[in-house]
């Protein structure tokens, strides 16, 4: 007997059940994790995945959760699709996460009416600058912007702790963190007794604006056409070093939108840990969602969904917390092998065939 | 060489080959003759280059077997192959080119840590006086033209004991005269006893060169005859399953305006090694002008420069008034250009849609309000199926189509604009004979709806029998220009490998 790894076009059925299989399979390998501290799979299932949903509060702190995701998410699937591969959205969050601080500072007595458009558009903004430099390089000169924009990452993040141990520091704490921004540049709370936020609003826009664009707009189509195949792209006259340039900073934009959210809805300052790591997870969210809209809102939600039942579980159960990153880093592996596993098919040869290699 | 009493050198019986759900190999039976140059004939995806892959150990059989000398011998890897005594010629030659003749030969085969060079090149040359391959071992490969390659490819397998030697379409990348010397080489080997596989398309060639012929149809065998005992026409027959039918070219108009304009182009490849040296070329209105040329000679860049998609030097290009030397694919297609690419695959994006692709070039005439106009795109779609005869659906993802019914979409995307001029690269390279009938008969009749038409074509048939007038590219430059009329296979090959006009004449 003889097994064989083939080739085989994926059938369309076998895409959208995807996530499914890479759901079931990611739950089975943390179940060793589970059993090996002692903890029933199926009850630490249940503490993640239902029991954040079972109750009001908690219900509505995985959409708190979810609003970063789902916009670091769109900007990761905003690049991504036009194939160009944005791994700075964690930067990009920063910069336009200090830019939203630098001007709700100075937006006292503003109108929110006004106040929130300037927040939001000096983070889109700053986003974009961040996003700016890679860009260029990567049309003009060709240079990979998977480094480039990896490595601004990390610019972003001590530039931000240098502000904020420097010229920023509290002067009243003397914590690293700014001092608070206007009350008015505030996010409202959309519901009260929560920390649900007019951010949440912002990323489904965010979302809705994605689907349209890449449904409805020839710019979505030329712009899938350049992510696919640049050269075929380039033949059918589309301006290629343009799309890429306007996904590329698009992305950089709505990734400091992520930043403003988390400003002026849930810290109202800056600190240096604004960001656990949205930028990074936001890729995950979008290649779970496999660069659809309504699959990343989905996989924000769920990851968010892990996120706080991480807390329940590890209180509940002893477990550590960061059962939690473990599970959300094996999702994006299953997925991914599921991704690349869908093209091949597994044969059994068997013996009794005759066979032209002899085998037996 | 020895030749037992056994008949047969090489024997596949049965043999079954699946890649999902198709058949490549369907109970194929071949049986190659001690000395004999077999042909395999047949379509492309007929499953020739399959079944040879099994031979030669790359592809592995789902069942069936291979005798050698009448003994079951298992072919696991190319290494087992050659061990049987079986050489094969791809037409990708497996050559280091900066490596020289004596090098490549006895490259994996070196006895030794050191190696003794002057004995080397003393061994190859011998070996090749022997085989009356006439080669310079020392010469380096990439000096050396395509035939010559090719005839270092065979010293090769001979070099390694072949007995039975594959030649997967060889005459592919070769001139007329080219072509012509190959054929005397296999002769004298088949005389010294070598049997020889021709995996071939070409009906002619097979009929000149070879004592035998078995023809594969959809994976099957269609056919085995002595090559004596049969002529083209029954061949063509076997291939495609019923009567062919060649494009029917009406009489030329009168002398159309002259449409497309090349002056004195200068252009360098991707390296910025010229390749272009100074073309000069007109096409006028209602007429087909053929671009012959042995491959890598220009006619790449010069697709490219006039698609809108290559970096142009000196010189200039103009259709009509307009002029588009240096223009980008966009202004190419608004001066009236329809352009058809050599490599199908980068004129159309795989992962999108039939009706995605069909209005990709003009994605702003199909917009309302702003908005993608889904509705339209479908129904443009679908009548373009219709009335190319594609067989797919709009929504289907292109890469799912054969090479055909690809050819038929671009062909449509194009054709329906009804192009002043167009430009043509490879047009039925890879394409069975009925998508190849079908794309020349278009083509014919855009010439007589008065589309000035460039056909750049590595395939002479193909050029003879469809243009009117013909030039020939060597090295950048047009080397002459003959009319329909004048046109022979001969005198094209003098040209292609360089000889040029006036040589030509004065032998004419």
């Amino acid at each position: 007997m003889q097994i064989r790894i083939e080739h085989r076009p994926s059938p369309l059925w076998l895409r959208t059940l995807i996530p499914a299989i890479a759901i079931l399979s990611t739950f089975l390998l943390t179940s060793i994790l589970a059993l090996l501290v002692n903890v029933n799979p199926l009850e630490a299932g249940y503490y993640f995945v239902i029991k954040p949903l079972s109750g009001r509060t908690s219900a509505l702190e995985v959409l708190v959760k979810m609003t970063p995701l789902a916009l670091t998410g769109v900007a990761v699937a905003f690049a991504f699709a036009g194939g160009y591969f944005n791994i700075g959205a964690e930067g990009q969050l920063y910069a336009g996460a200090t830019a939203a601080t630098a001007a709700g500072l100075h937006l006292h007595g503003v109108t929110p009416w006004l106040a929130l458009p300037i927040m939001l558009a000096a983070g889109f903004v700053a986003g974009m600058a961040w996003a700016l430099v890679p860009a260029l390089l990567k049309v003009r000169l060709g240079i990979d912007e998977v480094v480039t924009t990896l490595l601004l990452n990390y610019v972003a993040i001590f530039g931000v702790s240098a502000l904020l141990n420097g010229p920023w520091r509290n002067p009243v704490s003397q914590w690293p963190q700014s001092p608070d921004i206007a009350a008015t540049a505030i996010f409202p709370r959309l519901v009260p007794r929560s920390r649900l936020h007019f951010g949440f609003l912002v990323a489904l826009a965010v979302l809705i604006l994605f689907w349209f664009v890449m449904r409805w707009t020839a710019f979505g189509l030329r712009m899938r056409a350049v992510g696919l195949s640049a050269t075929a792209a380039d033949f059918a006259g589309i301006p290629v070093p343009r799309t890429l340039l306007t996904c590329a900073l698009v992305s950089g934009g709505i990734a400091g939108l992520a930043g403003v959210s988390e400003i002026a809805g849930i810290h109202y300052h800056l600190i240096d840990a604004i960001s656990p790591g949205y930028g990074y997870t936001g890729i995950i969210v979008a290649t779970l969602g496999q660069l659809s809209a309504g699959g990343i809102a989905l996989a924000a939600f769920f990851l968010a969904l892990i996120d706080t039942g991480a807390q329940t579980v590890s209180r509940v159960l002893g477990v550590p917390v960061y059962l939690g990153d473990v599970i959300q880093a094996t999702l994006l592996l299953t997925t991914l092998a599921a991704l690349l596993l869908q093209r091949y098919r597994i044969r059994v040869l068997h013996a009794t065939s005759r066979s032209a290699e002899g085998d037996a | 060489m020895e030749t037992r009493s056994y008949p047969y050198a090489i024997e596949m019986r049965g043999i079954v080959k699946r890649f999902g759900p198709t058949l490549a190999g369907d109970h194929v039976d071949l049986a190659v003759r001690k000395g004999d140059v077999h042909a395999l004939l047949g379509e492309n995806g007929a499953g020739k280059s399959t079944l040879m892959r099994i031979l030669y150990g790359l592809y592995h059989a789902d069942s069936g077997e291979i005798l050698v000398d009448g003994r079951p011998a298992v072919i696991r890897s190319p290494k087992d192959a050659i061990a049987h005594g079986i050489g094969m010629v791809t037409q990708h030659f497996a050559l280091a080119s900066p490596l020289t003749v004596t090098e490549n030969i006895i490259l994996g085969r070196t006895p030794n840590f050191r190696i003794d060079m002057d004995a080397a090149h003393a061994q190859v040359q011998a070996a090749a006086g022997r085989y009356g391959l006439e080669i310079n071992p020392r010469a380096v490969i990439g000096d050396l033209a395509v035939g010559q390659r090719q005839r270092v490819e065979i010293l090769k397998a001979l070099y390694r004991e072949a007995r039975v030697l594959i030649l997967d379409e060889p005459t592919a990348v070769l001139t007329p005269q080219e072509t012509h010397q190959l054929f005397t080489e296999l002769r004298r080997l088949q005389q010294q006893g070598l049997s020889v596989i021709f995996i071939s398309h070409k009906l002619h060639e097979v009929m000149a060169i070879t004592n035998r012929i078995t023809v594969l149809r959809h994976g099957r065998v269609a056919g085995n005859v002595e090559t004596r005992g049969t002529d083209e026409r029954a061949l063509a027959q076997m291939m495609v399953g019923r009567v062919t039918r060649p494009a029917v070219k009406p009489p030329a108009v009168e002398e159309g305006d002259p449409m497309l304009r090349i002056a004195d182009l200068h252009a360098a490849d991707a390296k910025g090694v010229p390749a272009l040296q100074g073309v000069n070329l007109t096409v006028r209105a209602g007429e087909i002008v053929g671009l012959a040329g042995v491959s890598g000679n220009g006619q790449s860049e010069l697709a490219h420069i006039l698609s809108g998609t290559g970096e142009a030097g000196r010189g200039a290009v103009r259709v009509g008034e307009k002029e588009i030397t240096h223009a980008d694919a966009r202004a190419v297609m608004a001066a009236g250009v329809g352009r058809i690419p050599e490599d199908r695959h980068a004129g159309v994006v795989g992962d999108l849609s039939v009706e995605q692709n069909l209005v990709l070039e003009h994605l702003d005439d199909f917009r309302r309000g702003g908005m993608l106009d889904h509705k339209r795109i479908r129904s443009h779609a679908r009548a373009l199926i219709d009335a190319y005869q594609i067989k797919a659906a709009p929504g289907d993802r292109i890469r799912t189509l054969s090479g055909g019914n690809m050819q038929k979409v671009i062909l449509a995307r194009v054709l329906e604009r009804a192009p002043a001029v167009i430009i043509v690269a490879q047009p039925t390279r890879g394409l069975d004979i009925g998508a190849t009938e079908y794309v020349r008969r278009k083509l014919v009749e855009q010439r007589s709806r008065g589309a000035a038409i460039l056909l750049i074509s590595e395939d002479l048939d193909e050029i003879m029998e469809l243009s009117d007038r013909i030039a020939v590219i060597y090295e950048g430059r047009i080397m002459g220009e003959l009319t329909g009329a004048e046109a022979t296979t001969e005198r094209l090959g003098l040209l292609m490998s360089g000889v040029a006009h006036a040589a030509l004449g004065a032998e004419a």
